[in-house]
């Protein structure tokens, strides 16, 4: 084989992720110019485009159309794409670094301790802007106990030693929660609606608190997306060449649960998103990290923005709750791509 | 020349002594065969000798002690070719053998054109340009053992371990892929260590041979030397007849007739 040869086939491969990228604009599009209001959706585009620096367009609606869109509909787009791509990424991560395809991004118990933390902050009627930072805390402190207790095992902790300590933590702050919430029942319709998931917003607040995090944790994972691919051969080999295993992983499962803890901490348990997107990307692209990671990525924000976009206009009067969306339409989805799937590579 | 020098290489298993204390030294362009029993600490010292695991004793190359090294330092001196290695469902073997640069790759960046160049090369070299772009899952056996060589041989180590190398291998294939080892050992110089059951083979293709039992060397030398009917009888339980054959001794089973 010549050299030669080599970029060429690289070169198919880099479609994808331009591809994933048209899917996501389609998506963000979608989401901006549908919704119960009947704002004019050419004016939606618009006035979107409007507050990008150097841009100035008028769009024609009126103030209250305008603050619609601005105040509503972009903020709630830009924050699906934001736990959609930050979930799925995760999710990629976690089954990558834990060579476990049921892995999701709430393997070590970020669902748990959000979950506690959120109830915590729900029956105790604390001030509603607490419930985000302590679903955030009791997420991370889930994940350093899973860790912590995976460390007693001793220098031969391995992945599977660390999942095992994650399902125990898991379950442990489980019990709690549902102690917590049995014992307040008055309060049990808010903690199950915190639960499904939710990506209702008025304004950016939840965009900013979640946005540093996202961005930080995207950009180790992907940094780390050659080492996951090392990784995937198993601990012993990845260390025979040259790879430090058990350092990698803590700096992907670090990123990848600073991430999830701060999706779950402002939308809830959304299900689905991690574990299915990863699998129809690398369904699509193939097993390697490279392309998966990134795909993962743009393929998670766009899939929340479709599935955010039929929570919000399939039944009039109401929200659909988003987490019953994401596997109403991922499990068909998923089919389809597995049923017309194609040996990748071959 | 580098050399590998190991002394005194001892091994626990959950507070259980595996390996007694190794003595070994293997010039570059030679091939080590390590023969033993099932239990006698083979991978074991496979895994020792590539640091993949904790050990006592140590290990040099060219004069270098390895244990100060880091992980990538000891990647780029000693690639280990697994018995049962781990193959990613849907990898190409392109990317498979890609891995092999890992050491040459810094952490926070990706593969050069040069990493590209380096696995085309060995692909070239090894007869598996055609199946480049091919899951290594979908290759057969020989295919497979060859793909993993590659890798290992992109690693640019100049020590090669071999756990036993021809398992799950039929005959043919298993003779096609020794061959191969001792064409690279001699064109590139390396010291090859490898474990092998099968004693013919181990006596062809090794210039040495070193018997391992429970741990401790308990022969070692050319082949003639070490491939005796009462040693095989006595540390493998086995009785068989070594006949004189073109390339060293040939060890037959024969029926313990009672």
């Amino acid at each position: 084989m010549s050299v030669a040869a080599l970029p060429l086939t690289h070169r198919r491969l880099r479609l994808w992720p331009a591809l994933s990228i048209g899917v996501l604009a389609v998506a963000a599009v979608g989401s901006l110019v549908l919704g119960p209001a009947g704002v004019n959706p050419w004016g939606a585009v618009v006035e979107a485009l409007d507050h990008l620096p150097l841009v100035s367009l008028d769009s024609g609606l009126s103030t209250q159309e305008a603050a619609i869109v601005w105040q509503i509909r972009v903020p709630r787009m830009v924050l699906a794409g934001l736990v959609g791509a930050t979930l799925a990424g995760s999710g990629a991560a976690y089954q990558g670094v834990f060579r476990n395809p049921l892995a999701d991004p709430y393997l070590l118990g970020v669902a748990a301790g959000a979950g506690l933390g959120a109830t915590f902050a729900i029956v105790f009627e604390l001030p509603s802007g607490v419930i985000a930072p302590l679903a955030f805390a009791g997420a991370v402190v889930a994940v350093v106990a899973a860790y912590g207790l995976a460390r007693l095992g001793g220098p031969r902790r391995t992945g599977a030693t660390l999942i095992l300590s994650g399902v125990a933590v898991a379950a442990f702050f489980t019990a709690l929660q549902t102690y917590l919430q049995q014992q307040h029942a008055d309060t049990i319709r808010q903690v199950f609606s915190w639960i499904l998931g939710r990506l209702g917003t008025t304004g950016w607040s939840e965009v900013r608190i979640l946005l540093p995090y996202a961005v930080v944790s995207w950009l180790v994972l992907i940094v780390h997306r050659r080492h996951l691919d090392v990784m995937a051969v198993g601990e012993e080999e990845a260390s025979t060449l040259g790879l430090e295993p058990g350092r990698v992983r803590l700096v992907v499962v670090a990123a990848a649960t600073l991430g999830a803890a701060a999706a779950v901490a402002v939308s809830g348990l959304i299900a689905f998103v991690g574990i299915i997107v990863p699998h129809i990307a690398r369904l699509v692209v193939g097993p390697s990290h490279r392309r998966l990671l990134p795909v993962s990525l743009i393929g998670g924000a766009a899939f929340l923005m479709v599935a955010d976009l039929v929570a919000r206009t399939a039944q009039s009067g109401g929200e659909l709750p988003i987490g019953v969306v994401t596997a109403f339409v991922g499990a068909p989805f998923f089919a389809f791509i597995l049923a017309s799937r194609r040996e990748v590579g071959a | 020349m580098s050399s590998l020098t190991a002394r005194a290489v001892t091994a626990r298993y959950n507070g259980t002594p595996i390996l007694g204390g190794v003595d070994l030294d293997v010039r570059r362009g030679e091939w080590l065969v390590v023969i033993g029993p099932n239990g006698a600490g083979k991978t074991t010292l496979v895994r020792a000798l590539s640091g993949a695991m904790a050990s006592g004793g140590q290990v040099e190359l060219g004069g270098r002690s390895l244990a100060g090294l880091k992980r990538r330092e000891i990647a780029a001196e000693v690639a280990v070719v697994p018995q049962i290695p781990v193959v990613p469902d849907g990898v190409t073997v392109f990317d498979y053998v890609l891995l092999g640069r890992t050491p040459y790759i810094p952490y926070w960046r990706m593969e050069s054109t040069d990493d590209y160049q380096r696995v085309a090369s060995e692909l070239e070299r090894l007869d598996l340009a055609g199946f480049a772009q091919r899951p290594v899952t979908s290759l057969s056996g020989g295919e497979r053992q060859r793909a993993v060589l590659a890798r290992a041989l992109a690693q640019d180590a100049s020590v090669l371990l071999l756990d036993e190398p021809t398992t799950a291998l039929d005959l043919g294939h298993q003779q096609q892929v020794l061959e191969l080892v001792d064409e690279l050992r001699h064109e590139r110089g390396l010291v090859v260590i490898s474990t092998l059951h099968d004693l013919t083979f181990a006596a062809q293709f090794g210039d040495r041979i070193m018997l391992l039992v429970e741990g401790l060397v308990v022969a070692e030398g050319s082949p003639s030397e070490v491939l005796k009917a009462d040693t095989v009888a006595t540390y493998f339980g086995a009785t068989v007849d070594i006949v004189q054959g073109r390339d060293g001794p040939v060890v037959l089973p024969v029926r313990v007739r009672r």
